[in-house]
């Protein structure tokens, strides 16, 4: 009769044996290689790597491959692994400027030194679903080599606008060391450091939401896309006992600079201030919808009013982390029957005390 | 120490880590009730399912500790298995159901029935550290509102409740005045245990790592259930006894028998169910 789980080892056991058949599939597909997810599912790593925090695409790769393909559960696993790392440097800061660039473009000047680069982008396809890669073994165009090789010289958009003081320029102080909110707790208000470092791990269809409402009325931000970049950096380290830099190895990122109006202040004239995102391998949308929420996260410092949710720190910063909302969102899937218990034990006797008093009334109303 | 799980340190957590939090929780000890910030990490168990407490409990489990973990009161839920699992994997540690044979319980959402006694640790999952955040969204508040004493708030919530429904209308995550100065929650448990953690014996320690809080109830040390003169605080009281072991003291789960309103009633607290069973000490006896 006693019908409480029992066993939960046991069915625990089974549970994880089934999710590994599942997670193969049928035996008689070929398993998917690391080196396919990476090759072939590579915004899917660069995505897994940019909220995952750890560049690392073989790591990335075997984390979606473990996840059966769910980029958040894949994005836990990579963090739970990061946690375990010692720190061993920190780097340089990157410098974006001195790009490989494989995309760059200008949504603000119709030309600019270096010229605009397409690159390997979804822009301008027509999205009409493709049969031809249903089928296995189609031709794979061989794109035409350019003319002549990209201007070793792309300066950056906001650095044209700073000649003639029309940007705000990045403030002094801002080279110093920098937090690192996975080894300290966040708090309130956050240094714009770590409110980069939450959007750069936030989950992406958050921040795409939270950036497309300002857009909409929600923020009055006025957007342009000043430049958007994609390509290898290097990324150097001083190691101590050298007290020099020295290259450790390179990083594809994708970075975007929003420019934004700004009408001014009593302290400061009107000019255009900043947005800025960066993520890991080709982000777009990740880096697009990060800068729009960080120059709209500005608001206190630049000295206009927060109105809306995208401007409110403590709201954005503490429901950016997917790792943190799934757990807890997921956590609902945990008994709670002590707790229902408990309501139930009040709800009772609230609706108890409720009927007594209906009756009570009903039979005072009779006697009158 | 045998079987562990290679290439992690012992109970998973690197020495500088483990370091960082008993700094927490001797802060924590030191304030009674006060919410510590910590660098809490990134664990390979899910935000929401207990990584304060395993965290906690990893910081300060040694080699001689004997764990039992309890989820909903009982050792056999599917959460507390894959904790208690997780612990001998990563720690090798001796593991227990006995309340009175652990040095060291973990818990979500119950304190055991067994009084417990000097030198046992009780380390409690919590959710949501901050008692006034139902009340007061922002921590930017609400930490103020601790730093001042200024509880306003929380006790007009209280008359409100008892203007609207003539009682307090919460029955787990009852608030607590810990040491006469922080109002503290308890974590979800159901105020039914609340008294249990005035003056008790016990260390206990609360840990919520998706919020990065550490706060602590040191041994006997004073815990009040908020209430008023005129309403004083009471507990769940149930017109039945466990249908296992007739307790009529335990804190009772409902579990439902049919679809025609059948009901049964057992002891959430399946070790000292257990205990208190007559044929089990039938058997003892015989034996």
């Amino acid at each position: 009769m006693y019908v409480a789980i029992k066993g939960g080892e046991t069915a625990i056991d089974n549970a994880h044996a089934l999710l590994a058949e599942k997670r193969r599939g049928n035996p008689a597909v070929p398993e998917l290689s690391l080196t396919q997810i990476s090759e072939q599912m590579a915004l899917a790593v660069d995505r897994v790597m940019t909220e995952g925090s750890v560049y690392d695409r073989e790591l990335a790769a075997l984390a979606i491959k473990q996840a059966r393909g769910d980029l958040v559960e894949a994005i836990f696993l990579l963090r739970a692994y990061r946690t375990t790392l010692p720190r061993l440097a920190t780097s340089e800061p990157l410098d974006t400027a001195a790009m490989a660039v494989q995309r760059r473009i200008s949504a603000t000047f119709k030309d600019l030194p270096g010229g605009q680069v397409l690159g390997p982008t979804f822009d301008y396809t027509h999205r009409l679903l493709d049969f031809t890669l249903a089928a296995n073994g189609q031709d794979v165009p061989t794109p035409e080599p350019a003319d002549e090789p990209l201007s070793a010289d792309l300066p950056r958009v906001a650095e044209l606008l700073n000649q003639e003081g029309l940007i705000e320029t990045a403030e002094d102080g801002e080279d110093g060391p920098v937090g690192d909110l996975t080894r300290e707790p966040l708090t309130f208000p956050a240094g714009r450091d770590l409110r980069l470092q939450a959007l750069a791990r936030g989950d992406e269809g958050y921040l795409l939401a939270l950036g497309y409402s300002t857009q909409r009325g929600y923020g009055n931000s006025h957007p342009f896309a000043g430049e958007i970049r994609m390509g290898e950096v290097t990324v150097e380290i001083v190691p101590e006992e050298l007290g020099f830099p020295v290259e450790i190895g390179t990083v594809t990122v994708t970075e975007c600079e929003m420019i934004n109006q700004f009408k001014g202040s009593k302290t400061q004239p009107p000019q255009f201030t900043r947005g800025y995102g960066l993520a890991f391998g080709e982000a777009e949308r990740k880096a697009m919808s990060m800068a729009l929420v960080d120059r709209a996260l500005r608001c206190r410092e630049l000295g206009e009013e927060a109105t809306v949710p995208a401007q409110d720190e403590e709201f954005v910063l503490s429901h950016a982390d997917s790792v943190e909302a799934q757990g807890f969102v997921q956590h609902l899937k945990l008994p709670h029957y002590v707790d229902f218990q408990s309501e139930l034990v009040l709800v009772r006797a609230l609706r108890a005390e409720a009927e007594a008093r209906a009756e009570q009334e009903k039979g005072s109303e009779e006697k009158e | 120490m045998s079987a562990t799980l290679e290439g992690y340190n012992f109970a998973y957590l690197d020495e500088q880590t483990k370091r960082m939090i008993r700094r927490a929780v001797l802060k924590a000890v030191a304030i009674p009730g006060y919410q510590v910030p910590f660098g809490s990490r990134e664990m390979p168990l899910p935000y929401g399912w207990g990584t304060g407490g395993i965290q906690v409990t990893a910081s300060i489990i040694g080699a001689d500790d004997v764990l039992k973990v309890i989820d909903q009161g009982a050792d056999d839920t599917t959460n507390a298995v894959s904790i208690r699992r997780f612990f001998r994997r990563t720690a090798g540690v001796a593991t227990t159901t006995r309340t009175e044979e652990a040095t060291l319980i973990q818990t979500r959402h119950r304190i055991p029935e067994t009084p417990l006694r000097e030198g046992q640790i009780l380390v409690y999952q919590v959710p949501i550290p901050e008692p006034l955040r139902w009340l007061e969204p922002r921590e930017t508040e609400t930490r103020k509102m601790h730093a001042f004493a200024d509880y306003g708030i929380m006790h007009v919530k209280l008359y409100e409740d008892i203007a609207r429904f003539g009682r307090i209308a919460t029955g787990y995550n009852y608030p607590v005045m810990v040491n006469g100065r922080y109002i503290m929650s308890p974590s979800p448990i159901p105020k039914f245990d609340n008294p249990k953690m005035d003056r008790n014996p016990a260390l206990q320690l609360f840990g919520a790592g998706r919020e990065k809080r550490i706060y602590a109830v040191p041994p006997y040390t004073r815990v009040e259930s908020l209430d008023f003169e005129d309403h004083p605080f009471e507990i769940e009281r149930w017109e039945r006894a466990c249908a296992l072991c007739g307790s009529t003291e335990s804190f009772l789960d409902e579990v439902v028998m049919d679809d025609r309103g059948g009901r049964m009633f057992v002891c959430s607290d399946t070790d000292y169910c257990e205990s208190h069973r007559p044929d089990r000490s039938e058997q003892e006896a015989a034996e």
